[in-house]
């Protein structure tokens, strides 16, 4: 089955990432695909590459990048969402791209399922 | 960079799309976020309905004015929402109940439906995406 995943909370404060996360990588896992992700509201703020967490504390951002780079998860960062908040192509981690809420609708449209994470 | 890229979208596809609006106007993000994709949404011509309900009810509510809290007053968006063919606006009678208002009350046309309604047309849905 194809799962589109959006993600609509900050990291760390909010465990909506960590939640989509762990769903999307045990997904693939099980045999299904997630072919992408989207950030929306605070959810942009997963996409920097300027946060530098604890070392005994997992890295939101780098764990997104490193399941894009092995499973070619497409990470999509609402770009309206992401002016509000100073969020660019300057400051997104690898595997991140910034783009329209169009690419939303389309995994609405294209996809089994649309899972949202968030309040 | 656009808001809408258009390219492969599975063009002609269809999709029942509802859009559940649970939240107070002001105070979060996310009614305001939420009405950016639900009017995208309409722009890729797909089947649109939008509830609301729990605190979502005061979305529609006459006579908001934002000028004191000094954000955006995005409560006409919600008139303009027949224009982009968005006519299916369903209310939850018990939201309303709870907080005391009725039909006159709202800035729009809506269906109220009980929650029994509500399950039943959530049920027929492709997408359900919550803010």
């Amino acid at each position: 089955m194809q799962f589109g995943i959006l993600v609509n909370e900050g990291p760390y404060t909010h465990q909506a990432s960590d939640s989509a996360y762990l769903f999307a990588r045990t997904a693939i896992e099980k045999g299904h695909s997630v072919p992408r992700v989207f950030f929306y509201h605070d959810g942009v703020n997963n996409s920097t590459r300027l946060a530098t967490p604890p070392q005994d504390d997992r890295n939101v951002s780098a764990r997104w990048s490193k399941l894009a780079a092995d499973h070619g998860v497409d990470l999509v960062v609402c770009v309206a969402a992401a002016q509000r908040r100073g969020i660019n192509d300057d400051v997104l981690a690898p595997g991140f791209r910034i783009s329209g809420l169009g690419q939303l609708v389309e995994m609405g449209i294209q996809y089994d399922r649309l899972v949202t994470f968030g309040d | 960079m656009s808001d809408m890229d258009m390219e492969d979208d599975g063009a002609g596809v269809v999709k029942k799309f509802m859009f559940l609006n649970r939240k107070a106007p002001h105070g979060t993000v996310y009614a305001l976020e939420g009405l950016e994709v639900v009017l995208i949404t309409a722009a890729f011509d797909q089947d649109v309905s939008m509830v609301f309900t729990d605190d979502g009810v005061y979305q529609l509510l006459k006579g908001i004015d934002s000028k004191g809290i000094e954000v955006k007053d995005f409560s006409k968006t919600y008139r303009a929402l027949e224009g982009y063919d968005i006519e299916k606006l369903y209310v939850d009678q018990a939201s309303m109940d709870a907080r005391g208002l009725t039909e006159d009350d709202l800035i729009v046309d809506v269906t109220v439906l009980y929650v029994s309604e509500m399950a039943n047309l959530m049920d027929e849905q492709d997408v359900v995406i919550s803010f």
